[in-house]
Formats: structure tokens, C-alpha cells, sequence
């Protein structure tokens, strides 16, 4: 999992602070609402606290076990189908926001992966995380979650070749470029 | 019933790990651990939010804005808030969650899900720096297009 940057507690619970003053003021001033927000907030802290243990385990095993350097050899030019799938592959099992997966794409063009390749895996690690999928099914439903997994499946392909048909030769080559020079 | 599968999941993947490896096993729970404490900040902000928001807003209010019946626009609205806003998934659903309990439509919620987590304003910046303007926002507008799209799916399925 992508490390946050260390910034001192302080700062880093200072919106937990702000927002828990506006709080206390919200119910000690408009008593009305104050049952309904507590029950509101324990019911939520209940639902959450119960299922994000178990998510944050798998994403620790999947960002320990997965081997990444050997799925990578697999993705480059004329890797076809296969290469696709272990583009996929690695962006669901990953951990992290989607800003995260921007340097692994650098990464991944440096070892040769193909353009269409790399736009599979930013798309599989913004959707279709697996660990995520799991929360979503037990928060807002199996057929709410099932179903964004298999538009978003094809949304991810569909994007994927039009983005490689639109931007040219030159113009991923320069893209190419530029992930060569970062460090 | 899923919380429970989440639970089997995490518990095969630990004791398959544990025998393999138990350096990495430790490994991957300090992982786990701090990952946790890096979104508790967040994590608490938004379990603020919403239980004031919530508590504020009622359920007529919600569906007026986010209900089936808000149409269009209320989909266009739910799709922006998630294009511009930096949630991480096991925050957003649960919020999802209690505003579908409290009288959004799924339509608008899926919107809101879809482009929360493939469109990246705040993130625009760092994605430019990888991929240069135009690939940059060509993604973004195919992604936004599409999460409206994938809104409509995952509304028209969970009416059916």
C-alpha cells in the first residue's frame, strides 16, 4: 500500500479536530438533531469498523505476495490477449488510490509494456479492485456491485483502444520519453 | 452475509500466508496496520459529515436531489461531486450506502460511485506529469462519459 506522507499527527488530525468542534457545537446548539446524528454515527463507525479489518488484511497479503516484476515481463508489445489479462490482473489486485498506480504506469512503460497495456492497468486499478469489490457488494448490494464490475470491465477496454487509436505514434512515443527520464 | 465472506477471505489468505512465509506474513499485517492509520483522519471526517449531514438532511430532502426522481440532473450533479471529490472506496460506500438507505436513487449513487473512482480532478496535476495533457484529459472526459454510462447499467439492473 502507498505510504501517506508523514506529516506530523498534529496536522494530519487536524481536520479530525475542526470537524469534531463543529460537532459538539452542532449538537450542544441544535439539540433537535442530536439522537438522530449520534445514532447516525455509531451506526456508521458499527458498519465500517466491522468490515474494513478483514480489507486491509487482503490488501496487505496482495501488496506482499503478489510478484509484480515477473507479470510485468508479460505485458510488453505483441503480447497480445495475455499481456492484457496480467494488465488487468495487476491493477485489480493492487492497493492505493488511482494516484498511486501513475508511477508503477511509469514503471511498467520503462520495462516495456505496451500503451494499450498500460491504460488497461490504470483502468483495472481505478475500478475494479478486488478487495474493494467485496466491501461494495456488502455495503450497496451484489447486484449494484456485480453489475458496475461488468460495465466497467468493458468501459476499461473501450477506453483503453480508443485512447490508443486517438493519441499517435509521436505522440506515445513522447509519453514513452518522459517516463524514461523520471527517476 | 458478504461480511462474513470478507472475513473467510482474509482468514484463508492469513493461513495460507502464515505457512508459506511467516516474515512476510508479519509484513503484510504492519502493512495492513499502518494503512489503516494513514486513512483514520479521513476516516473520521467523514463519519462526522455524514452523521451531520444525515441527521440534517431527511429522506424527502435526498431524494428530491439524488432520488430516482431527480432525473438527469441529479445523476450530472451526483457524477460532478465524484469526479472532483478524493474518497477512498471503504469510505465512499458506506456513505453511499446510508444515503441509498435514506432515499438516493442507485442510478445517481452509481454516477457518484463511478466517476469518485475513475475520474481524478485533484489528481490532474500528477496524472499530466506521467502522461502529458492530452492523454491526460482524454482519460478523464472518456472516463467521465463512461461513468455515466456504466450509471444508467448499474440503475437499469438494480430495478430490474
Amino acid at each position: 500500500m502507498k505510504e501517506q506522507q508523514k506529516k506530523p499527527e498534529a496536522k494530519r488530525y487536524l481536520g479530525v479536530i475542526i470537524a469534531g468542534t463543529a460537532f459538539l457545537i452542532f449538537i450542544l446548539a441544535l439539540p433537535a438533531y442530536r439522537e438522530k446524528s449520534l445514532s447516525m454515527m455509531v451506526y456508521q463507525a458499527k458498519t465500517m469498523l466491522l468490515v474494513i479489518p478483514p480489507i486491509f488484511v487482503l490488501l496487505g497479503l496482495l501488496d506482499v505476495w503478489v510478484p509484480r516484476e515477473k507479470m510485468i515481463k508479460f505485458m510488453g508489445k505483441g503480447s497480445r490477449i495475455k499481456g492484457s489479462v496480467l494488465a488487468f490482473l495487476l491493477g485489480s489486485f493492487a492497493a492505493g488510490p488511482l494516484y498511486g498506480a501513475f508511477p508503477v504506469a511509469a514503471v511498467l512503460m520503462k520495462k516495456g509494456a505496451s500503451f494499450f497495456n498500460i491504460l488497461i492497468f490504470i483502468g483495472a486499478w481505478s475500478t475494479t479492485k478486488i478487495p474493494m469489490l467485496l466491501f461494495e457488494m456488502s455495503a450497496l448490494g451484489n447486484r449494484f456491485a456485480l453489475s458496475r464490475l461488468a460495465i466497467d470491465i468493458v468501459g476499461i477496454v473501450l477506453i483503453a483502444w480508443a485512447m490508443a487509436s486517438a493519441l499517435g505514434k509521436e505522440e506515445i512515443d513522447s509519453i514513452y520519453k518522459n517516463a524514461e527520464s523520471m527517476e | 452475509m458478504e461480511t462474513i465472506l470478507l472475513y473467510l477471505a482474509a482468514g484463508i489468505g492469513l493461513g495460507i500466508s502464515f505457512f508459506k512465509d511467516i516474515n512476510k506474513t508479519k509484513m503484510a499485517l504492519k502493512k495492513a496496520l499502518k494503512a489503516f492509520e494513514g486513512i483514520l483522519p479521513q476516516f473520521l471526517v467523514v463519519l462526522i459529515l455524514v452523521a451531520i449531514s444525515l441527521s440534517v438532511l431527511d429522506t424527502a430532502t435526498i431524494s428530491r436531489f439524488l432520488g430516482t426522481k431527480s432525473g438527469v440532473l441529479g445523476v450530472l450533479a451526483a457524477s460532478l461531486v465524484g469526479a472532483i471529490t478524493l474518497i477512498p472506496g471503504f469510505i465512499a460506500f458506506p456513505a453511499a450506502a446510508a444515503l441509498l438507505q435514506n432515499g438516493a436513487g442507485a442510478t445517481q449513487i452509481a454516477a457518484f460511485v463511478s466517476s469518485l473512482m475513475m475520474v481524478g480532478v485533484v489528481t490532474l496535476p500528477m496524472e499530466i506529469k506521467h502522461f502529458g495533457k492530452r492523454a491526460t484529459f482524454m482519460r478523464n472526459s472518456f472516463a467521465f462519459v463512461f461513468s455515466l454510462i456504466a450509471a444508467l447499467f448499474v440503475g437499469w439492473v438494480v430495478g430490474l
